[in-house]
């Protein structure tokens, strides 16, 4: 890799104090905290040097969502065999219905609701005499319209707890007549700075309103894994679950993407939790370990060099069969990889990249990009914490800069500045990037594409990366009557 | 534009009993009035209506579907001399949001025209300003002046002194102003003289000191008010000196100064209400000499 590509330490600082500038002091001071450029001492014991999860300054537009889009969009939502109520006033469900292309295999309306928009509609009325009445009809209707439902998630939105609707109370009167699994989750908007409580949220209610509420009879094996945290975006967890199933491994729970609610309630039963986003669900994971003896490992199935470290990693918690098995499966796909780093290494070495993503992709993706010959210089979280920016220091390099909840100001300035070859981020950046004459993909929804994980996806990484950056469209930027 | 005004005060010290005697003699002095009652237990209208609860807009609303189902001739009822009556109703105790179901109900009233041809409105609202919802007669173009019931007990005079915090939240935005307190009275100590130290510090007027009567009682117990029960009685004439007072207090409402919690209880010190510690101990210790004894 040429020298000229790595992060510039020097002027990263510089950048940041620049933009900085901008600010009135206070915002200035609170800002700062959130931007840094890695260093070699931040390594291991810090945070890349960043506070995080923390309120965002208000007037900077953050991207950031809420609670109930992390329990309900994120945790809940793909849950195919459940109905997930959409608990308050229309907009909520209505502008957060079907934006996370978790995909499922299932027929809609029949046995599986990803793709449904479910809500409670609340009126005047429900706010002033309180929403539980019309929540038990809801029920009610659900059960009568869809009977091959396995059971029904009540996502909160803020008036439920302001105005104090007892859903604890209808959930398990619910549960009561009719034997299914209802979880009321309290995922108000209100609560947190970010989307980030919402999963935490979630997560409890998995543990309260599932694990100690069903006795699932189960024959357990020796490689019974359970895929945690892959939420199927464009099909995701399919490549992925098939690579631990070549090893040997029997995937006997897969959340949330494409999963059943059977897959949730024989999870403790499980040898081993694989999670892949540690952010939202490394709580359920911990809690398994306490309570049911579980370990858990974290894997990272993006792009071939941690694709084969993570089947190590995981092999290694297994016999010697496994572990030669997963050998097998790294050799079995070295001509793929071979095949795919020809024909698009060649096309993107060099290339600069800045991500600015959810909670785990800004360091998952990265090493995706280093084995196509791409220098990550800039990334950061929405919502990541502490112990996700200390994770991020084994990815970038020295002298990348780190930005904590981006302001949209400042993701322009330091676009603008830097350069890069593509930005990786989401909608609301897409067009403004492209306005900026730089190349971009979305990220969280992988542009419509996908998938991109296991050795599968990684041939569409870097196919969808290069239509990125190669489009012809760039050579068309400059309008021909301006001087060049 | 009608003069509003509206009663507050700590629960169970009688704004209810007070406002409608009150209206019932203004309404002799040949005003037009319109109770609208915001309290979610509806009890602001039943001494005017000889009935005993009067349907709620809210209730009637939840049946229909909406407000918007309703018409006025349905939550309005004409009561005592032709006073106009309308309670703003609510949930039942613990579930949903009252508040909200004040600002649906007046909002229901004004638009749909209760308001025109009258010369009062009169807001009854529950024992203390909790929220917005409750806060909705003392908000913008809504109540001119504020008249507080309380007494000598303590809880009643920090429950005043609350409400003053509200209306002067809202006294600088709106037009909003404190008329006055009404004692109803407790026959605690020294009553008159701490309803008019409260009065002065707070920046307002003991506007009446309404005596205990009996009378008052046989009266709510026929669901009259005494004006109704016993226009000679001495009470009616209390009352009907109140609503003298009241009518000529317009346009004088001021703009409250609550005191601070530290204040309040000084001059709870100052009239004997509250020991101060060490006078509490002194006697506590005076108490268990006499029964080691």
């Amino acid at each position: 890799m040429s020298l000229d590509n790595a992060p510039d330490a020097a002027f990263n600082e510089a950048l940041i104090k620049e933009v900085l500038e901008q600010y009135p002091e206070k915002a200035a001071k609170k800002r700062g905290r959130h931007l840094n450029v890695k260093k070699t001492d931040d390594a291991g014991s810090s945070s890349c040097g960043v506070k995080s999860n923390i309120k965002s300054v208000p007037g900077v537009m953050t991207i950031r969502g809420c609670a109930y889009a992390g329990s309900k969009g994120v945790v809940w939502g793909p849950v195919k065999d459940m109905v997930h109520i959409s608990h308050g006033p229309v907009g909520c469900g209505h502008y957060s219905w079907s934006q996370r292309r978790n995909y499922f295999n299932g027929t809609v309306g029949i046995d599986s609701f990803v793709t449904m928009q479910v809500t409670s509609d609340f009126q005047e009325r429900d706010i002033v005499f309180g929403g539980d009445k019309n929540l038990e009809k809801m029920i009610d209707e659900l059960n009568v319209l869809f009977p091959l439902n396995k059971g029904i998630s009540i996502q909160s939105e803020c008036p439920i707890g302001l105005i104090g609707d007892d859903i604890e109370a209808v959930a398990k009167k619910k549960h009561k007549e009719t034997g299914k699994t209802i979880v009321p989750v309290r995922c108000e908007g209100f609560r947190g700075v970010s989307q980030s409580l919402g999963h935490h949220i979630a997560n409890d209610a998995i543990r309260d309103w599932v694990f100690e509420k069903s006795k699932p009879e189960w024959e357990t094996g020796p490689y019974d894994v359970n895929l945690i945290a892959d939420y199927n975006i464009g099909g995701d967890a399919w490549p992925s679950r098939k690579l631990l199933e070549e090893m040997g491994l029997r995937v006997v729970g897969m959340w949330s993407g494409d999963a059943t609610l059977a897959e949730m309630e024989r999870a403790p039963k499980a040898k081993l939790n694989l999670i892949h986003c540690y952010r939202s669900m490394n709580y359920i994971c911990r809690h398994m370990e306490e309570k049911y003896n579980i370990p858990w490992v974290e894997y990272n199935f993006f792009g071939p060099s941690q694709i084969a470290k993570s089947l190590r990693k995981i092999a290694s918690q297994f016999d010697e069969t496994i572990q030669a098995n997963a050998e097998k499966v790294i050799a079995k796909y070295e001509g793929l990889v071979a095949d795919v780093l020809a024909k698009f290494k060649p096309r993107l070495e060099g290339k600069k990249v800045m991500l600015y993503v959810g909670g785990l992709r800004p360091r998952h993706v990265a090493n995706a990009y280093d084995d196509l010959g791409m220098t990550i210089v800039g990334t950061g979280y929405e919502f990541g914490h502490n112990d996700d920016y200390q994770r991020t220091t084994d990815y970038v390099k020295e002298g990348t800069l780190i930005y904590d909840d981006v302001s949209g100001f400042e993701l322009e300035q330091f676009i603008e500045k830097i350069r890069p070859d593509l930005v990786g981020s989401g909608i609301k950046e897409k067009y403004a990037t492209q306005k900026m004459g730089v190349p971009f993909r979305q990220m969280h929804s992988w542009d419509y594409s996908g998938p991109y994980h296991g050795y599968d996806g990684f041939a569409i990484f870097a196919r969808d990366m290069d239509l990125a950056i190669n489009s012809p469209i760039w050579s068309k930027f400059k309008a021909p009557w301006k001087a060049a | 534009m009608p003069r509003q005004i509206a009663f507050y005060g700590k629960g169970g010290i009688g704004k209810s009993t007070t406002s409608q005697n009150t209206l019932a003699a203004l309404v002799e002095m040949d005003q037009k009035i319109l109770i609208v009652g915001c309290d979610p237990k509806a009890d602001s209208t039943r001494l005017i209506l000889n009935t005993k609860l009067q349907d709620t807009v809210l209730h009637l609303a939840a049946k229909a579907g909406s407000v918007e189902d309703l018409e006025l001739e349905d939550v309005m009822k004409i009561g005592y001399k032709g006073i106009k009556c309308t309670e703003a109703g609510g949930p039942e105790p613990g579930v949903g949001c009252a508040g909200r179901g004040v600002i649906t109900a007046i909002n229901f009233l004004e638009e749909n025209g209760a308001y025109d041809d009258v010369d009062y409105v009169s807001y009854d609202v529950l024992g203390d300003v909790v929220c917005g919802g409750f806060a909705m007669p003392i908000r913008e173009n809504k109540a001119q002046e504020i008249y507080i019931v309380m007494s000598g007990e303590m809880m009643a005079l920090f429950a005043a002194n609350n409400i003053a915090k509200g209306i002067l939240k809202y006294a600088g935005s709106g037009g909003v102003r404190l008329g006055g307190l009404i004692c109803n009275e407790r026959q605690t100590d020294r009553e008159i003289d701490l309803s008019e130290s409260l009065a002065s510090k707070l920046n307002t007027q003991l506007i009446h000191f309404v005596p205990r009567d009996n009378g008052v009682q046989h009266a709510e117990l026929r669901r009259q008010t005494v004006i109704q029960y016993a226009p000679d009685s001495k009470q009616a004439t209390e009352y009907r000196q109140l609503a003298t007072k009241i009518h000529a207090n317009a346009g004088k409402g001021t703009i409250p100064t609550p005191i601070t919690m530290e204040e309040l209880e000084d001059m709870l010190l100052e009239f004997g209400i509250m020991k101060s510690d060490e006078a509490a101990l002194a006697e506590l210790e005076a108490k268990e000499k006499s029964l080691c004894g």
